[in-house]
């Protein structure tokens, strides 16, 4: 037979990457948080996990399946990661039904009414968490005490930020080093930052991330914990503040795992910059005079309605055009 | 180590299927067919008809205009047609058919291979032979040397940069060519150097050629050659003209209508560098040039010494043939080259390798939706947005796309290779640049006829 | 209680205090319109498809109206009645003009014109032509990835899955010319509508040869001039080696369908005259050469690069 020519224009080759495999490399990113949470909380943290991504992946399939007619789209995994973030934002002791509520707000109206993966303004499974802080604020804020032995009760069943901010404990008494470990009251995928910043390590060697968003957040949020701490007289209190900041609630997986979510995050290097730093100053805002201990969800869907504006304005570096002049 | 200051991708090279053989002779065809438009620029008129008789190295078409470029016989033999024949993209060209009878060269032609070092031409005299020996950009773009030897008034060239960089990914014919003929291209860059009166020169070599670097290197010392080699980072798309420029001076050129004279840098590929040295020391005109044969099922990849109009069927014959199943043949590397669907079209001045893909590789990846992972923009070195023009080209909203500066894409296919949705960005800006470019020149005519 | 009162009153008379600022600022702002514009932007059918040149009906309104002379402006989706009311509302001469129809000139489907290689690229018409040739070995024809299709307001057009061609729904199309500007090829045409959706034109566009068409697509007009001389109006030209029917000249007598050799001249909604015994008188008015040619096209025509891709083949 004689052979068929085949025919598009250059480049004749393409990178390994895929979006599948961006995804998988961001679920893998994840596998170390999973693990200190089994650790930390037992199997529930197994539960809800799967809870989570089974209903994601189930409501994405119908929708599409019958409502959009379209090709499957679940084995890009997107659908999984979104599910596997959602729980992570979840206590680990919450009715099931919760989650599926959760999955189908997160799938069904945050994701697949704009038109599927890519179209979404706001980050899906954020807003189903935020969904379900408002719609069940008691279940979403309860957590149980960590099963792990070392768990030492200093913040009374209530998160770090949760404590300090009803004025429970002072910053200074808290032991930063459970924080670092994750040995600490929250939800089961947002305590532990040493885990999660492997994960973050993994995905920049991976080149799954690129640097700005993590740093941006992370790095504005400890400065204003600088300032913030120099305005109440300093001391201790300059470095205790910003550490205590960047381990507690969800700074960690906000600004490692849902900042840098591609969709719903700026396409330049100086946006994503932009949109990081105004990530970290919200939250920072939420969390120093706002009504609910943590912002960084708030933080994030609030940039993410700033995304499209950033990208119109803030332009990439041009070759060859001289911006001095 | 130096490298352009924007994007870029780092592609497997593959350069190892290749780069170690060394240049052979092609065995010469029985028939040839050369395009009258192989280069950038107005096609060449034909000087010979039907039944002719012609010499290797004869004169067979003649520059229409400056922006054109002579050609030149390749074999001895009969010309049997002057006609329409169809190109490797299966569109029909006009082209010079030669028949060969033995293989007897134009007297004045010296065959020998001794070094010829003094060159006692003046500017314009080394100009003049380039332009009659038809030599024209060899690493791929085919824009007419003599052209670029030609500075415009109010410009000064500063830097002359020889481009042995081959960032293209698969592609070996300007490495072996360093290796072979390094002497040769040193004395080319003596004579480039006097034909623009530069004083500094600089050979760009990406650092995966450690061989081809030390080679040069060691033959500056021998000889006394007043130019240096700079080592540049592995990186697609370095050999890019704009991102040489930038690399080796730090210099940016501006968008179009700037040109890299408008910096102080002419940049000429490192074959082409040997070719000039051919024509200006030997009389030789651009009739042969080496090609390199590769690919992943190829059974011999190799680097070929092939006459210009040589069908690259027997090239692939040479290699082994075609793998079985699907395949694409591409005139040119993997990130920039062209598809062909007639592989008995043609080796032409600007064929720097060809490339089989077989199987999978034959095929584009799977479309999906965009992510907007941002990978696209932070891939493109000349700063734009591909995303966004994808979007405005099939929007055909052409006043956005000409002020996101899309004339300023070298269409390198950094974004199409980086998308992991796999979308056909490069398809789209191209058909948005070719629009745009269109509108421009209609409205620069429109302005010149008032 | 008196929060509740509090609040109602404040906003209340906030909402008071901006239903005044607006009316004052909407009253010195105001637009002086012709209300002439609305009433004729009302007859217009609406479908903004830009066929008439201008940017959306409302444009095209504003032209009928400030305008004195409206010959030049024709809404072909309206066609000549609304044109018609659109004019006698305004007092002012309706331009005539024949109803037209979308026409895709070519006739290479798949079992006519195979093809010989896979496109895989960017699936638009546009980047496809500018990359290569097409599938096939005709440079002119149908490439079928539906730029037209893409372009059609009115669904008119759809690329056939069998044929590989796009094919115009001429009760649908309301010859607004989208199509005929996103064809990189140029292959449809404006042509005159018949009653009943009748039509006879030259399906192909290609100025090959004769022989080099033949290669390619067996339905190809190969510019052999028979249907030229057969035509009794004057209608049909022969020029690059392809034929063409003069739609104002023709008559649709229907006797150039039967001397095409290739099948080129299309028949639609008409029966075909009865095909006459082939006098040998006949055969003189065809140059001596055309009956070799014909002979060739019954050959099972193969494109020149397949041809050539098996002869590499068998060298191996």
């Amino acid at each position: 037979m004689a052979n068929k020519f085949f025919v598009a224009a250059s480049p004749h080759i393409h990178s390994p990457q895929s979006t599948q495999s961006l995804m998988r490399d961001v679920l893998i990113a994840l596998v170390p948080a999973f693990s200190l949470s089994l650790l930390i909380y037992g199997l529930d943290v197994l539960r809800v996990t799967a809870i989570a991504v089974v209903s994601c992946v189930l409501v994405e399939y119908l929708i599409q399946r019958f409502l959009f007619k379209g090709a499957n789209t679940v084995k890009n995994l997107s659908a999984v990661l979104t599910g596997v973030l959602l729980a992570f934002n979840l206590p680990s002791d919450i009715p099931w039904w919760i989650i599926v509520i959760g999955a189908v707000v997160a799938i069904g109206v945050a994701k697949m009414t704009f038109g599927g993966l890519g179209r979404n303004p706001f980050n899906p499974a954020l807003v189903g968490r935020v969904f379900l802080l408002i719609a069940y604020p008691v279940q979403m804020t309860s957590f149980p005490k960590p099963i792990s032995p070392e768990y030492v009760d200093a913040f009374a069943g209530a998160t770090p930020l949760a404590a300090v901010k009803a004025q429970a404990v002072e910053v200074g008494d808290v032991n930063l080093l459970a924080m670092l470990q994750g040995v600490m009251p929250g939800s089961f995928g947002e305590i532990g930052a040493l885990a999660l910043l492997c994960g973050g390590l993994y995905m920049l060697w991976r080149r799954v991330i690129t640097w700005h968003i993590p740093v941006a957040v992370l790095g504005s949020m400890a400065v204003f914990a600088f300032i913030v701490a120099l305005t109440q007289g300093g001391g201790a209190l300059m470095y205790e503040l910003p550490a205590f900041h960047l381990l507690a609630g969800g700074a960690m997986l906000g600004a490692i795992f849902m900042a840098t979510d591609y969709v719903t995050s700026p396409m330049t290097a100086k946006g994503m910059l932009i949109y990081g730093v105004g990530i970290g100053v919200i939250t920072m805002i939420i969390r120093q005079w706002g009504a609910y201990p943590e912002g960084m969800s708030f933080a994030i869907l609030l940039m993410n309605s700033v995304t499209p504006l950033i990208n119109k304005y803030v332009k990439p570096k041009r070759f060859g055009i001289m911006t001095t002049k | 180590m130096k490298t352009f200051p924007i994007g870029g991708v780092h592609p497997s090279d593959n350069k190892q299927w290749s780069n170690t053989k060394p240049i052979e002779v092609l065995e010469l065809p029985d028939v040839v067919n050369i395009p009258l438009g192989q280069h950038i620029g107005a096609p060449a008129t034909a000087k010979v008809a039907k039944g002719d008789k012609v010499l290797t190295g004869q004169l067979i078409a003649e520059a229409t205009g400056f922006m054109s470029a002579n050609i030149h016989s390749p074999i001895s033999g009969t010309v049997t047609a002057v006609d329409m024949q169809v190109n490797g993209q299966g569109m029909r060209q006009m082209m010079i058919t030669i028949k060969r009878e033995g293989d007897e060269w134009l007297p004045e032609i010296d065959r020998t291979t001794e070094i010829k070092r003094e060159c006692n031409l003046d500017s314009a005299a080394i100009i003049a032979k380039i332009k009659e020996a038809g030599i024209v950009g060899m690493g791929g773009a085919t824009f007419p040397t003599h052209v670029k030897l030609s500075i415009p008034n109010g410009c000064k060239a500063e830097y002359l940069i020889i481009n042995g960089v081959e960032c293209e990914p698969y592609l070996t014919s300007d490495h072996r060519t360093m290796l072979e003929r390094g002497e040769e291209l040193l004395v080319g860059v003596e004579i480039l150097k006097k034909a623009l009166g530069v004083e500094k020169a600089v050979i760009g070599v990406e650092n995966n050629k450690p061989d081809a670097i030390a080679h040069l290197n060691k033959l500056i010392k021998q000889g006394k050659y007043a130019v240096t080699v700079e080592p540049l980072k592995v990186q697609y798309p370095q050999g890019g003209e704009k991102q040489l420029i930038a690399a080796i001076t730090g210099r940016e050129v501006p968008p179009p209508p700037g040109l890299p004279i408008h910096v102080g840098a002419v940049v000429c590929n490192a074959s082409t560098t040997v070719a000039v040295y051919d024509a200006v020391q030997k009389n030789k005109p651009l009739i042969e040039r080496v090609v390199t044969i590769t690919g992943k099922e190829l059974k011999q990849p190799r680097n070929l010494l092939t006459r210009m109009g040589t069908p690259i069927s027997k090239l692939v014959e040479m290699a082994g043939g075609l793998p079985e199943g699907d395949v694409k043949v591409v005139n040119g590397g993997p990130m920039m080259g062209r598809p062909m669907i007639n592989i008995d079209s043609p080796v032409t001045k600007g064929c720097s390798g060809v490339t089989v893909y077989s199987g999978k590789e034959a095929h584009r990846v799977e479309v999906e939706s965009c992510i907007k992972c941002a990978k696209c923009v932070s891939a493109c070195p000349m700063g734009l947005e591909p995303y966004l023009i994808i979007r405005l080209t099939q929007k055909q909203m052409w006043e956005q796309l000409e002020a996101e500066y899309i004339t300023n894409c070298i269409e390198c296919g950094c974004c199409q290779y980086s998308c992991p949705a796999g979308l056909s960005l490069l398809d789209y800006v191209r058909l948005g640049k070719s629009t745009v470019m269109g509108i421009i020149r209609a409205r620069a005519a429109a302005n010149a006829a008032k | 209680m008196t929060v509740l009162l509090s609040t109602i009153l404040t906003l209340s008379l906030l909402g008071i205090l901006a239903a005044v600022i607006l009316y004052f600022v909407a009253q010195k702002f105001k637009v002086e319109e012709d209300p002439r514009i609305d009433e004729v932007e009302k007859m217009l059918p609406g479908a903004n498809c830009g066929g008439c040149g201008f940017a959306g009906c409302r444009a095209m309104a504003e032209a009928m109206v400030l305008r004195d002379d409206i010959s030049a402006l024709y809404c072909p989706v309206g066609g000549a009645e609304c044109m018609k009311s659109m004019a006698s509302y305004l007092g002012k001469v309706a331009p005539e003009k024949e109803p037209t129809v979308a026409t895709v000139r070519c006739g290479g489907t798949c079992a006519k014109r195979p093809r010989n290689n896979t496109y895989n690229g960017a699936k638009s018409c546009a980047v496809a032509s500018t990359v290569y040739v097409g599938e096939t070995a005709c440079a002119y024809g149908c490439l079928g990835y539906g730029d037209c299709v893409d372009a059609c307001a009115f669904d008119a057009i759809h690329v056939n899955p069998e044929t590989g061609i796009a094919e115009v729904d001429a009760d649908k199309c309301t010859a607004c010319g989208a199509c005929v500007k996103a064809c990189p090829k140029g292959i449809i045409e404006l042509r005159k509508k018949w009653p009943k959706n009748r039509a006879i034109y030259v399906s192909c566009v290609s100025k090959d040869k004769g022989a080099v068409t033949m290669k390619a697509c067996k339905a190809g007009c190969i510019g052999c001039g028979k249907c030229a001389k057969v035509c009794a109006f004057g209608a049909i030209t022969v020029e690059n080696g392809l034929a063409y029917i003069d739609p104002q000249k023709c008559k649709l007598c229907r006797k150039c369908v039967n001397e095409c050799p290739t099948g080129a001249i299309v028949l639609k909604n008409m029966e075909p005259l009865p095909k006459e015994p082939k006098a040998p008188a006949a055969k003189p008015a065809a140059p001596a050469a055309k009956p070799a040619e014909t002979a060739k096209a019954a050959e099972p025509a193969k494109p020149a690069v397949a041809e050539k891709k098996e002869s590499v083949n068998e060298q191996k």
